[in-house]
């Protein structure tokens, strides 16, 4: 059997990305069984937060202010067409707080965060810090890849919640104040139409997933990286690809879970 | 970085990362002290209910007094019948009757209940007797082009060409 037969190809394939997701799922469970240390000195999960969570704010605010101010411009010329223009309110904030907060926030999130993380990690495996702490009996799944974890699945709501709210606030800006579409009814007509658990809650749970899902992927690429230049470049551009395609993959498993038929 | 410096920011971090969220749960969605107030149920039964969702308003008077909580299909009557939750704080006589309204002309569409003038309430279970079905657009529509139709090949035959726009009759029932 030839090496470059195709079916030979295809099989090895199939069982290197069922060994790798396996690999990941270990990582997982590691990770979640050595997390009690990170909890008990809960400043290594401070400090991850400020790296992820506050350092990628401003990107998130921007974006989110920006993305509002489109919404409320576009929304407001198709449905002045309808004569509906007050509706503007409950179009920003249905789709920020259902599908573009935590969406947007989460591919910010994954480029910004998400590949520190895995060129991070994937130097200290390559200048063998990881195995140096091994020697030491330091434990580097509890003493460096808990920690990001937890930092990353902690800052992610919040800032899916801020993206979602300066958005709105921008859709206010252009909507009210520079279009002149009435303040009452915006924000009434908002309030009326978007329900605490069924939209709020909902995009929340999102946004934990996608947390949870980006800071596993780039901890695991970074842990797994080959341990040359090259192979950490390759490793933060995975981590890029992959978080993106999950995000938007799992975004529509959980949207139709979630708003079936409503 | 100095420790003190590093808790502040994300102390800051996290503020308002939950005054983001507060602010979604108060300002931006309806967290409605209605849904965490006691309820009692009441069934009605309509023709066609058009566009009726779970979770849609129930009106009187135009003040929001209740939701929609169940719809289903009563294979017996071939009528659908719909499930009102009402806030404990309002009371409506047994004789109300309920009728399915659209807001303005292709908005969503509610429940508006009418009191009556009986004296005992609704209660628990009670079912509203009187209904009236949502008035379908391509039925009224169709209606009232074929009274135009009748209208003008009568032309002459007095009498006859009484109610153009006619509304479809109203459903009620005993």
């Amino acid at each position: 059997m030839k090496p470059g037969n195709p079916f030979v190809r295809m099989g090895h394939a199939t069982l290197e990305g069922i060994s790798r997701l396996g690999t990941a799922t270990r990582f997982l469970l590691q990770i979640l069984w050595r997390s009690g240390t990170s909890w008990r000195r809960f400043h290594l999960i401070v400090r991850e937060i400020y790296s992820s969570g506050v350092l990628s704010l401003i990107i998130i605010v921007v974006s989110g202010l920006f993305v509002g101010m489109v919404l409320g411009l576009q929304g407001y010329q198709t449905l002045r067409t309808y004569g509906s223009a007050e509706s503007l309110g409950v179009l920003v904030a249905l789709s920020l707080v259902r599908e573009l907060g935590p969406v947007v926030a989460a591919l910010l999130f994954a480029s910004r965060a998400g590949s520190a993380i895995t060129a991070e990690v994937g130097l200290m495996k390559t200048t063998e810090q990881l195995q140096a702490m091994e020697m030491m009996a330091v434990d580097p799944m509890a003493r460096i890849i808990a920690p990001r974890f937890w930092g990353g699945v902690i800052s992610m709501p919040l800032l899916a919640a801020i993206f979602s709210m300066t958005g709105i606030y921008g859709g206010y800006m252009i909507g009210v104040r520079l279009l002149g579409v009435d303040d009452g009814a915006f924000w009434s007509q908002m309030q009326s139409a978007v329900d605490l658990r069924d939209d709020v809650v909902n995009g929340i749970i999102k946004s934990v997933v996608f947390g949870f899902v980006i800071t596993l992927i780039a901890l695991f690429e970074g842990y797994d990286a080959v341990p040359t230049a090259e192979g950490i470049s390759r490793a933060t551009t995975r981590t890029v690809v992959t978080s993106s395609l999950a995000i938007l993959a799992l975004d529509f498993v959980l949207t139709a879970f979630m708003f079936k038929g409503a | 970085m100095d420790r003190t410096l590093l808790d502040f920011w994300v102390g800051v971090f996290v503020a308002i990362g939950l005054a983001a969220l507060f602010t979604l749960a108060l300002k931006v969605s309806n967290a409605d002290s209605f849904d965490q107030g006691k309820t009692y149920t009441v069934k009605a039964s309509f023709n066609n209910i058009g566009g009726l969702k779970v979770r849609s308003p129930i009106k009187s008077a135009g003040v929001v007094v209740g939701r929609v909580s169940d719809i289903h299909f009563d294979n017996q009557t071939f009528e659908a019948v719909v499930d009102f939750r009402l806030s404990d704080k309002y009371q409506f006589p047994k004789d109300t009757s309920a009728s399915i309204m659209t807001s303005g002309l292709l908005g969503e569409q509610y429940v508006a209940l009418d009191a009556g003038g009986d004296s005992h309430n609704l209660k628990n279970g009670d079912t509203i007797r009187i209904t009236q079905s949502a008035v379908v657009l391509e039925n009224l529509i169709s209606q009232f082009l074929y009274n135009k139709a009748a209208d003008s090949s009568s032309q002459g035959n007095a009498g006859n060409a009484a109610n153009p726009g006619n509304v479809p009759a109203a459903g009620v029932k005993p």
